[in-house]
């Protein structure tokens, strides 16, 4: 079980990023830092003043930095590649499949503003289906780390896994979920609140929005399961399974379209084992919008208050 | 002609600042100032003078058509449109605000007159070669598509797929303009990925080039007007121009990409677009 921090801060991820990547830098020789023109937003400037050799801003061309990618893996680096997770996904999908994925090779992608999160940018900017895209390419690891603790210690096991993974990353700053002494294992989802109605299992920044969620059910006499299902890919089966015949309910809970996300992930295991009621919060068939963090959880129907409604409906059809 | 010019150059001094109160005063917080301003020259001659469109029937079939690949200068489109009476100027303060029709990067048939969505950097002139070959077919060929893209966004492969197939295609009633202002967001384009010679390279893929300084207006129209007539080839125009062009203290300096005027800033900076509009009446510019 997870150990959870008392400590009520939020920190800026892009600033651990850096820090992160740096510090295994220092360690490894290997390691490469790829971007298209968003060394400043993704906080790399420090590792570009240190490391100016392994820090590559490919320019505007997401799929030329897959294939590049791809090659200087064939040659020993790993590298980590960045821009938003709307263009690690959209444009560079074949790129990634064939010559990284098919090809075996050695490449970390990070995408970042995923989601709603990519808020004044707009519909074009919001990554609500890199998840769903990638997840189409065998190999795939997708993680979506949920705090500053956990995104270290992702980091570091991804650079010392052979494969192909893809980092789902808010960028600014996120709620602080872990203390130090948690131990994480991508592929193996956290419990971080047991239950007996109903399981949430959440990622990324609605971990936090979830856990509140959990809050106002207790309010109300409702047990509720929390997990961060940090890893989408593989997805945890026996955790959610297990989950399931315990609670006999479950709510997804994303930040990003259910139909081909963390939702359609756990339906699948569901459906192919043995179905409970699953409710599932998260973007449906519709594009972003503009907007400050607060409308757009309203909007999608995303407020911990959604969750909570969503997980009493979930319960009621048992 | 002479008055033509005044009228366009003051436009621009229009465009320019409902750009700088947009984002000093608008709802949807700072914007992507530094490239809308480099374009704002250009954008104000093709709306102004070169392109035919009709405000009162946005979707009219026979209009040219505007692309703003380099989709982050939504600014500059935005104001244009509304000088020339798509929708009301106050409506630009909406621009990025929940709700507004003004989304954060252009998105077609949300405003009146956006004429494609942008806002994937290498998207726009693949899109502006399909409307052109459609208009072709539709028997609407005098007609142009103008397709701007950014200097930086010319990294993407995908553009020069466009310009490689445009000419193929015979395709002669499309328009690239690069507005060439040699800053992307993380710095000076040559110190990342330098494009030259750029003027070769379109050359080269079968494009009838042009150069222009982007912000003189005399310049700009003789050369959107051969554009507009030409025949037999796409036509490139290589717009030399500089980024937070207008505004001292936005010129050259790549912190105001993206940005919010302090009421100082706001001040100053329209002082200086009055100081330039006074200077165009004297016929001093």
């Amino acid at each position: 079980m997870a150990v959870l921090t008392n400590k009520q801060e939020s920190i800026e991820m892009r600033k651990v990023y850096c820090e992160t990547m740096m510090e295994m830098a220092e360690t490894d020789n290997r390691v490469v830092a790829l971007d298209c023109d968003l060394v400043s937003p993704i906080g790399m400037s420090d590792f570009r003043k240190k490391y100016p050799a392994r820090m590559i801003n490919c320019g505007i061309m997401e799929g030329n930095m897959a294939g590049v990618a791809a090659g200087m893996s064939a040659r020993g680096c790993i590298p980590f590649t960045h821009t938003f997770s709307c263009f690690q996904s959209r444009k560079c999908v074949d790129q990634l499949f064939l010559s990284a994925g098919f090809a075996d090779l050695n490449v970390k992608l990070v995408g970042s503003d995923p989601g709603i999160l990519a808020l004044y940018n707009g519909a074009s900017h919001m990554g609500l289906e890199d998840m769903g895209i990638l997840r189409n390419i065998p190999s795939m690891i997708l993680v979506e780390p949920s705090d500053a603790v956990m995104l270290r210690a992702v980091l570091k096991q991804v650079k010392d896994t052979h494969g192909l993974h893809y980092i789902r990353m808010n960028r600014k700053n996120a709620a602080a979920i872990y203390d130090e002494a948690t131990k994480f294992e991508i592929g193996k989802g956290l419990v971080l609140k047991e239950g007996r109605d109903v399981t949430l299992i959440a990622s990324g920044m609605m971990v936090e929005l979830t856990l509140k969620a959990a809050r106002l059910l207790e309010a109300e006499n409702i047990s509720a399961k929390v997990i961060d299902m940090f890893t989408w890919k593989p997805l945890d089966e026996e955790l959610v399974l297990k989950s399931a015949k315990e609670t006999g309910a479950i709510v997804t809970v994303e930040n990003h379209r259910t139909e081909t996300g963390l939702g359609m992930a756990v339906a699948n295991v569901l459906t192919e084992n043995k179905a409970v009621p699953l409710g599932r919060i998260g973007i449906g068939n519709v594009y972003g919008e503009v907007g400050v963090l607060p409308y757009l959880l309203e909007r999608f129907h995303m407020t911990p208050e959604d969750i909570a409604q969503k997980a009493k409906e979930t319960i009621k059809r048992k | 002609m002479e008055n033509e010019l005044r009228r366009l150059k003051k436009t621009a001094v229009q465009v320019r600042r409902d750009i700088i109160e947009a984002t000093t005063h608008g709802q949807g917080g700072g914007i992507h100032v530094g490239p809308a301003l480099s374009a704002t020259d250009i954008v104000t001659a093709l709306y102004f003078k070169i392109m035919q469109v009709r405000p009162e029937e946005p979707w009219w079939e026979e209009r040219d058509r505007f692309i703003i690949s380099k989709g982050h200068a939504y600014a500059v489109l935005y104001a244009a449109l509304a000088e020339k009476g798509f929708f009301p100027r106050e409506e630009l303060l909406t621009m990025r605000a929940i709700n507004s029709r003004l989304q954060g990067h252009p998105a077609y048939h949300k405003a009146p007159g956006v004429d494609m969505t942008s806002g994937s950097l290498g998207n726009g002139l693949s899109c502006g070669l399909g409307i052109a070959m459609a208009m072709k077919k539709q028997g609407i060929a005098h007609k142009k598509v103008y397709v701007m893209l950014g200097d930086g966004e010319c990294q993407e492969g995908m553009v020069w797929e466009a310009a490689m197939a445009a000419p193929a295609k015979g395709i002669d009633n499309l328009v690239a303009i690069v507005d060439h202002n040699h800053y992307q967001s993380c710095g000076c384009l040559d110190e990342i990925v330098p494009l030259y010679p750029l003027d070769e390279k379109w050359k080269s893929f079968g494009w009838h080039v042009m150069e222009v300084n982007g912000h003189n207006m005399n310049d700009i129209v003789n050369k959107l007007t051969i554009a507009r007539e030409f025949s037999g080839k796409p036509v490139c125009i290589i717009a030399h121009t500089v980024k937070g062009k207008g505004i001292s203290f936005m010129e050259h300096n790549n912190a105001w990409h993206n940005g919010t005027c302090s009421e100082e800033q706001y001040a100053a900076a329209m002082k200086e677009l009055d100081e330039q509009e006074a200077a165009i009446e004297a016929g001093m510019m």
